[in-house]
């Protein structure tokens, strides 16, 4: 069988024009054009280029939905087997253009997608999880290895042959990881990296940690005996019977109480749901989680102005970084909106 | 969270947890070290009065730190 395959690419890559011709509408032609000349000579007669989808890079960015779905309509229409987006190399609007247009196919035809950036590009962290990626040089001059490294896992992905890792197969890392079984025991591999490293030699985690990014701390309280002061956890403290049902660990969302009228944390009142630790201490008193009790009394003392009404709190345990970033940013703005001086968040 | 809260209202957000490390990786500017992971703003073991002490004695650091000018991630110690 002959696999139909559908390319996408703009309009400087159609021959249509540079910058000027960026607002280009989306545009099909019937077979290759520009760069998919090459990817079905590499098929060897098993791929046929149906079709191919032109958009000028300006339009898809600025009117992006519109674009999206011009696109995917044409793709559509042709039904093909596989599509492959680019290559972008480091241009940042194609990058983005190639990346949306591959995962949203993907999820609307499910069919295999394909596309090839520079890491850097911008749309790499936006699709990288959605497409597949393939790494290229940062401009057109690595064209020559850029299609075939395409083209290659587009032949896998249709023969349904197996994906290996990304880093031996050429592709920018999806965030996947396959089990399998290995020769040596989890121990021993660890020890072997730790002489390694001892040694100063290069050496290759099995597990990447995410990177976080690092602000500028906020200006500090100027008066405390007229601040409000919000109180936050994560340590999965909620009103007894967990109303909103927050989940007990990788939380999808968080809990906002009043508790204008508590003095104490009791397990009367309220109670841990957090899967990640022991807690049985935090079931006896939840202040040792939310110091609620002592709050009250620096209040009262006159130590600080007061304890913010409302009390934000979720799980955190196997919490999703994106989650978590995602309820800063919503009881930020909540917190913002009060005026709310400052924060105390506990963490378990 | 810490961050973003921080970052969004531009107010400062003092973290107390056990795990130091952690919240120097995520970028909390404002650490105060917590007693234990299932008891950060407590000690039981202390009686009723001795856990009280020590909640205390830690929220009180954390206002120190919430009115604290810092330039870079800073633990706040005892």
């Amino acid at each position: 069988m002959t696999y139909r395959i559908v390319h996408y690419i703009n309009q400087f890559y159609a021959g249509i024009g540079g910058e000027d011709m960026a607002d280009h509408k989306p545009e099909l032609r019937e077979g290759f054009v520009g760069p998919g000349m090459q990817i079905e000579k590499l098929f060897e007669g098993e791929g046929k280029i149906v079709g191919t989808v032109i958009c000028g890079d300006g339009y898809y960015g600025e009117h992006t939905d519109q674009a999206r779905m011009e696109c995917l309509e044409m793709i559509k229409g042709l039904q093909p087997d596989i599509l492959f987006a680019g290559p972008a190399f480091n241009a940042g609007r194609y990058g983005f253009a190639c990346g949306d247009i591959a995962a949203t196919v993907g999820e609307e035809l499910k069919i295999p997608t394909v596309t090839a950036m520079y890491p850097e590009n911008p749309g790499v962290e936006l699709y990288s999880k959605k497409t597949y990626i393939a790494t290229t040089s940062d401009s057109a001059r690595g064209m020559a290895k850029a299609i075939p490294a395409m083209a290659g896992i587009g032949k896998k992905l249709l023969n349904g042959e197996k994906m290996g890792p990304a880093r031996l197969e050429g592709y920018i890392h999806r965030g996947i990881r396959k089990s399998f079984f290995h020769e040596k025991s989890g121990a021993e591999r660890a020890v072997e990296m730790l002489l390694t490293k001892l040694k100063g030699e290069s050496f290759r985690t099995e597990y990447e940690m995410p990177v976080f990014n690092k602000i500028p701390p906020a200006a500090p309280v100027k008066d405390l005996k007229t601040a409000t002061i919000a109180l936050v956890s994560s340590g999965g403290i909620v009103p007894k019977g967990n109303p909103d049902h927050i989940r007990v660990s990788s939380a999808e969302s968080f809990g906002a109480y009043d508790i204008s009228e508590l003095k104490n944390m009791t397990p009367e009142n309220y109670e841990s749901i957090h899967g990640g630790y022991d807690r049985e201490w935090a079931n006896v008193d939840p202040d040792v989680v939310l110091p609620l009790d002592v709050m009250r009394e620096l209040e009262a003392e006159g130590v600080i102005g007061k304890i913010h009404p409302i009390f934000y709190t979720t799980t955190g345990t196997g919490t999703a970084v994106a989650n978590s970033e995602k309820f800063g940013q919503e009881i930020g703005e909540e917190l913002k909106k009060a005026g709310v001086d400052a924060a105390i968040l506990t963490s378990t | 969270m810490t961050r973003e809260i921080e970052r969004v209202a531009g107010i400062p957000v003092v973290q107390i947890a056990t795990i130091v490390p952690i919240m120097l990786t995520v970028g909390t500017n404002r650490i105060v070290p917590g007693v234990a992971i299932p008891h950060p703003t407590g000690n039981p073991a202390l009686g009723p009065e001795g856990d009280k002490a020590v909640r205390r004695e830690l929220l009180l650091r954390s206002l120190k730190a919430m009115t604290t000018a810092v330039t870079e991630q800073t633990i706040f110690e005892k």
